[in-house]
């Protein structure tokens, strides 16, 4: 094999995950959809992670309010906490953490499962079984993660806001319908809208690239730990780079 | 009598590793061909290109007169429901328990749908392997033979007309290899299926065996019914029956 520039190496791996995609994309309208299977995976990924994410959207939000308090008091403007804690969290923090975390969490054991089925031919073990293994693996995985992470997304942002309000209410007397009152006002769907979609971008690139890693590395044993880091690490640059650019577009579509 | 695989001049290497280097094979339907070589000589590799799990680099392979190679990828599937495949390694799906490894097949090859037939096919072929009380088991709580003879429960419940075996019986004792192999052999004779056997079992494949090849450094290098390459004048291919 040739040496390659790391450059060049990015390239091809970028392509290599562009013909992947395709063959994602193409096995999503093939018939005998695997609707048992989709259940499934909906299931383990949105189960396995609702605890996780409970909290840290919990802890999140009290942070974000304790943090924020005294500079707030010092300017007189602390009765802007609900608006500013819930316009961030939702706008910005909340996807972005909570996929992080997912990508920490999900992408790595879609790597790893799906690496290990192919070290251990259960992969071929499926082609000659009359199953097409995109269809069936790969196919539900990343729709069921485009699914799961919006909802477990909404679910940690409603999270923040309680637990924002646990901490606004105990340092400055706050009742909960004034909280939630400011905190849901402020909100219009320039806020929402463009976050919603970016957490399904989130979604589908965590599951992608989860199973591109499974199917990639093939190779003993040792491959499967392999699958599972590079699934976090790629997966987490790609929601950085999908964060910037959906920001970016929301901007000039929005406000120019 | 009808040819169902047709192998000529095959050839495949890995990297710069020449692995297969010009395999000639023809198989009638309803034959039993074991395959002998040494570790790493090639054997597996030949039935995952059969199977189409592997692409040749050079060369003709023919299953039911179709070559694999040129076969897209709704047509390959459709072939492979037709063809069995025992992985050496048996390759049972971990996240599934022992009957639901089987109903995977059972619903995409035949297209059972109910769930009553499904169950008695399930338990019939079951007993066949002597596995009948392990159906909600899962893989991880079978033993390494168990695991063996589970993986040929599931390449046999759906009846396929070619049935490719890597080591059936390796790792089992020798009275359940014995039964293993007259498993097989019943098998071909009641529905005529065809099979290609790869074995370092000499007694199944005195058992199973219509024909014997010897596989020695990527080629063919014996080919004879049992009895004579057992009683050959060449000692290196004697030396494989001992
Ligand atoms: N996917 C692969 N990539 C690279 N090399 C491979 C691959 N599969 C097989 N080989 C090589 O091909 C050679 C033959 O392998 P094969 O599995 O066919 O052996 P075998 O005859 O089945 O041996 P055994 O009796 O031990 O199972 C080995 O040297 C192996 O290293
Ligand atoms: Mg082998």
């Amino acid at each position: 094999m040739q040496k390659q520039l790391p450059f060049t190496k990015s390239l091809v791996a970028v392509a290599d995950q562009a013909y992947f995609f395709q063959s994602f994309f193409r096995n999503i309208f093939k018939k005998g959809f695997e609707w048992d299977e989709l259940f499934r995976q909906s299931y383990i990924i949105g189960y396995k992670s609702i605890g996780i994410t409970t909290l840290t959207g919990f802890i999140l939000g009290i942070v974000m309010t304790l943090q924020s308090l005294p500079t707030l008091k010092e300017f007189g403007a602390a009765s802007y906490i609900p608006s500013m804690v819930s316009v961030s969290i939702i706008r910005e923090i909340g996807p972005v953490i909570i996929a992080l975390i997912c990508a920490g969490k999900i992408a790595s054991s879609i790597g790893a499962e799906l690496s290990s089925m192919n070290v251990t031919e259960q992969i071929d073990a499926m082609k000659v079984s009359g199953a097409n293994p995109i269809q069936f693996l790969v196919v539900t995985r990343i729709l069921a993660c485009a699914v799961m992470i919006p909802l477990l997304t909404i679910f940690a942002d409603a999270m923040a806001l309680v637990g924002g309000y646990i901490a606004a209410a105990m340092n400055g007397g706050i009742t909960m319908t004034l909280y939630f009152h400011k905190a849901l006002t402020i909100l219009d769907y320039t806020d929402v809208v463009p976050a919603f979609i970016k957490t399904i971008l989130f979604g589908i690139s965590i599951g992608f690239i989860g199973c591109f890693k499974g199917f990639t590395y093939n190779n003993g044993t040792a491959s499967v730990g392999l699958a599972a880091n590079s699934a976090v690490v790629t997966s987490s640059i790609w929601i950085i780079i999908i964060d910037g650019i959906v920001v970016q577009l929301t901007n000039s579509i929005l406000y120019t | 009598m009808e040819v169902v695989i047709e192998i000529k001049n095959l050839k495949k290497s890995f990297g710069d590793i020449g692995i297969l280097k010009g395999i000639n094979l023809t198989v009638k339907k309803g034959e039993n061909v074991v395959i002998l070589g040494k570790s790493g000589s090639g054997k597996s590799v030949t039935i995952k290109c059969i199977a189409g799990l592997l692409t040749q680099d050079e060369g003709s392979l023919k299953v039911f007169g179709e070559e694999i190679k040129d076969l897209k990828e709704d047509e390959l599937k459709a072939l492979r429901c037709r063809i069995g495949f025992l992985f050496q390694s048996a390759a049972l799906y971990d996240s599934m328990t022992v009957r639901d490894n089987l109903i995977f097949p059972l619903k995409r090859v035949l297209k059972i749908k109910d769930n009553a037939l499904i169950e008695s096919r399930c338990i019939e072929v079951l007993e066949a392997v002597g596995l009948a009380d392990a159906i909600d088991k899962m893989p991880s709580d079978l033993s390494g033979g168990m695991r063996k003879r589970m993986g040929l429960a599931r390449t046999l419940i759906v009846k396929p007309e070619i049935i490719l075996y890597d080591e059936p019986t390796t790792g089992l004792d020798t009275i359940t290899s014995k039964e293993i192999s007259n498993l097989m052999l019943q098998i071909q004779k009641k529905y005529q299926a065809t099979s290609v056997i790869i074995t370092h079992d000499i007694p199944c494949s005195s058992i199973t065996a219509d024909r014997v090849l010897i596989i020695d450094d990527g080629v063919f290098i014996a080919e004879g019914t049992h009895e004579e390459l057992e009683n050959s004048q060449d000692d290196y291919i004697r030396s494989f029956f001992k």
